[in-house]
């Protein structure tokens, strides 16, 4: 047991805090959790990303070869952690950098891996995620969208929805059903399309907060050359899940967490209870710590799990159990600074008697919507029970075939 | 950045649960429920003390292992899943007590024999009006031309019915104030009382004991003033760190209950454990448990090698694991149904262990607020 890092991780770490106490844009820090719907604002977080990657700091995990620093898990993590603590922006090309670059490495051709990797790292090229479907939702696997081989092409036809930054990403990954007959999971396959092509119409969904982060995506008659399939033919749901199941570490959620934790008691020494800080009220106080031990909880958590990694353990369903845990914390504490607010809670951003410029509520409905992206907190239950302890799957459905259906 | 088990700490894991799984098995529990069985509990202690378990944290020359709180709390953890009884937790209390504020002379008279096994040491520590942190004690302690005299009751005291030491907790006059002072006491002396408080959870044993004018040499008093303070708070974190990690082994093993019981109780012509109403509730004792478990290796390392952070730690670990082992209790019951709710069945052994831990040394209430301070809230 040992929770110090070596010195040369410290040394680096305290090189990456030195460089982004020069480099952090100004106007960071404001922006760290917002959608991105202004054109000014994608440019300014590429600038960001770019940044970051030329000075050696965007996916260091990755192999030298295709613009990765081959450096360990420990760096990736401190660098994760120290971005956070900075409070610098998300980086706009991270579903390329988590979801579909270690796809690629692990799946793609050679071809495909020099084609795309460095441009997922300079935030030349954006990527966006092809998944969810109008029927296809927690039952992913029950998708429509189809992709039909003609000579050496696919022709896809369908819609995708709840598509995170489609309506300016350059490329989307895509899950599409090449065959129809084959039982669900049997008949996907992964494709890259470029979201430029003739044929492709992207439509903003709002969402309750007002921000327009998600889309519908429609494809009609979409002509995809056959070297943008990724992995075997059919072969899409394995390639998928391999990139669910990829080395994601926690630090950066956990640090993330830490952060919201600290603003909820800023809040609460801010707040006053008949003339008295809403801090000294013993039931504040008693919540408030509550929500600290399952804080400290996940720090531990992450650091167990980044030791596991570093030691080749393996990881099991830790990832289910780190999205419904986090992401129902990160809930629990807007939820308690709402109760602090009290009346003013639901003050609009655009309110001027609001106390927080209205984030907290945002926060509130943000972490709500992280419960329901990515698989719900009722899938990853699914997950956990049905992979991890072995209980037996709900019984095949009593209305649809294991097939698919069109 | 290893954070994370030495080889020699999972082996130390998995012997403890085969150790146990023999020697101490459901069945063994049931009887405690039924009946007395004071020979039972010395068996189970002696062959643990043959084990080196009893002396785990002791200094080697007085013939302990030296271990590490962590190794302890491993221990603690499979002692939970097992539901132990005896007097493991109250011997290693004094022991731990006495090894970090005892005189030289009371060292060499009473560790080899708590070490070993071959005497036992409880803790006395709460009374009638102090049952979460010994505070206000109404138990004194005067000075006499020869020695000292202590009276008083002391509540909660573990194991008092095996113990051959007592460790008392009393105030005694410092000029005009007081001061808190610690007195170990053989349970031979006249004036000493012991009476059962029975409790549901019959794997834990508590007494009240009160002391009559009882006299003890002046060299009884051992400790004194902050330093008695700082030395108990020590004692009672890693108390807090061990029901924690009892507590931790206990929802595991209830968890592990609940999913064979939901794979093989059919209803509607299906295993209940297909149902999510069912299976949700034990994924749910999974998320509850795994951030725990990090949280417990934590609050026991801190007490191992940042002693300033152990008090924050254990206090987080203690209340925050009090509540997964109550709800986990809770859940396993609902997923058991009508077979869970009867004194035949298993799962009562530990539902009511996870009750005594909750309360026992300082109720989760107790421990935010302390949380709170630490923090400067």
């Amino acid at each position: 047991m040992d929770l110090n890092y070596s010195p040369e991780h410290e040394a680096f770490r305290r090189q990456f805090r030195a460089w982004l106490r020069k480099n952090l844009p100004a106007r960071g820090r404001s922006e760290q959790m917002l959608a991105y719907d202004d054109p000014r604002r994608i440019a300014r977080a590429k600038a960001w990303q770019r940044k970051l990657y030329e000075a050696g700091y965007v996916a260091l995990t990755w192999p030298k070869e295709y613009g990765g620093q081959g450096l360990d898990v420990v760096t990736q993590a401190i660098v994760d952690e120290e971005l956070v603590r900075a409070r610098a922006p998300g980086l706009i090309g991270q579903m390329g950098i988590q979801m579909v670059g270690p796809t690629l490495i692990q799946y793609g051709s050679e071809e495909q891996k020099r084609r795309f990797l460095p441009k997922i790292l300079t935030a030349e090229e954006i990527w966006c995620q092809g998944y969810s479907e109008p029927g296809a939702g927690s039952d992913l696997a029950s998708l429509q969208t189809r992709a039909e081989l003609v000579g050496d092409e696919f022709i896809v036809n369908g819609q995708k929805i709840w598509t995170s930054n489609a309506q300016f990403a350059d490329w989307m990954f895509c899950l599409v059903r090449t065959d129809p007959s084959a039982p669900k999971h049997q008949g996907i396959s992964y494709l890259l399309i470029d979201m430029r092509s003739p044929g492709i119409t992207v439509r903003p969904l709002v969402q309750m907060t007002g921000e327009r982060g998600f889309n519908e995506v429609w494809f009609e008659n979409v002509r995809v050359p056959r070297n943008q399939l990724v992995g075997g033919l059919h072969q899409g749901w394995q390639v998928a899940n391999a990139t669910l199941a990829h080395e994601r570490n926690m630090l950066g959620a956990a640090t993330r967490t830490q952060e919201l934790f600290a603003k909820l008691v800023r809040l609460a020494k801010l707040c006053t209870r008949e003339g008295n800080s809403a801090i000294e009220d013993p039931v504040v106080r008693q919540r408030l710590a509550a929500l600290a031990m399952r804080v400290e909880a996940m720090k531990y958590h992450a650091y167990r799990q980044l030791s596991d990694s570093i030691a080749g353990r393996p990881r099991g369903i830790a990832a289910s159990v780190n999205k419904l845990v986090s992401t129902e914390l990160n809930h629990d504490i807007t939820a308690c600074a709402l109760d602090l607010l009290g009346s003013y809670a639901t003050q609009s951003a655009h309110s001027k008697f609001a106390l927080d410029r209205g984030e907290w509520m945002r926060e509130f409905m943000f972490t709500l919507g992280m419960i329901i992206g990515g698989g719900t907190s009722e899938i990853q239950k699914n997950i956990i029970s049905e992979r991890g302890l072995g209980l037996p799957r709900e019984p095949k459905g009593t209305a649809l075939q294991d097939g698919a259906q069109r | 950045m290893n954070f994370g088990l030495s080889p020699e700490q999972e082996q130390l894991q998995h012997t403890a649960r085969d150790f146990l799984a023999k020697e101490w098995p459901p069945s063994s529990a049931h009887a405690l429920f039924d009946a007395e069985s004071e020979a039972a509990l010395r068996q189970l202690y002696r062959h643990m003390a043959e084990l080196g378990w009893v002396g785990l944290l002791a200094p080697p020359e007085f013939g302990g292992s030296g271990g590490t709180f962590l190794d302890a709390a491993l221990l603690a953890e499979e002692m939970g899943r097992a539901a132990v009884p005896g007097p493991y937790l109250a011997n290693t209390l004094a022991l731990l007590l006495l090894r970090d504020a005892g005189s030289k002379a009371l060292r060499s008279e009473w560790l080899p024999a708590l070490t070993q096994g071959q005497a036992i040491g409880t803790v006395a520590w709460f009374e009638a009006q102090a049952s979460s942190w010994p505070c206000a004690l109404e138990t004194r302690c005067t000075a006499t031309r020869l020695g000292v005299r202590l009276s008083g009751t002391k509540r909660f005291v573990l194991d008092a019915h095996l113990a051959d030491v007592f460790l008392v907790v009393c105030t005694a006059p410092a000029g005009r104030a007081k001061t808190t002072v610690v007195v170990l006491v053989p349970n031979n002396q006249p004036g000493i009382t012991v009476r059962p408080m029975d409790d549901v959870d019959r794997t834990r044993r508590v007494y009240e004991v009160s002391f009559e004018d009882v006299a003890v040499p002046r060299k009884a008093v051992f400790v004194s003033g902050e330093r008695a303070v700082n030395a108990l708070t020590r004692v009672f974190d890693a108390a807090a760190v061990f029901l924690a990690a009892d507590s931790l082994g206990g929802a595991q093993r209830l968890l592990e209950m609940s999913v064979a019981y939901a794979k093989v109780r059919t209803q509607f012509g299906r295993p209940i454990g297909s149902f999510q109403a069912v299976k949700h509730r034990c994924a749910e004792m999974v998320a509850q448990i795994e951030p725990a478990r990090s949280l417990m290796w934590y609050a026991a390392h801190t007490l191992d090698a940042m002693p300033r952070l152990a008090t924050y730690a254990a206090s987080l670990a203690k209340g925050h694991l009090a509540d997964v082992y109550a709800a986990v209790a809770e859940s396993a019951l609902r997923v058991h149904g009508g077979i869970g709710f009867t004194w035949e069945h298993d799962l009562h052994i530990w539902f009511k262990r996870a009750q005594w831990n909750r309360y026992a040394f300082g109720t989760p209430e107790w421990h935010r607020e302390r949380v709170a301070q630490m923090c400067r809230w």
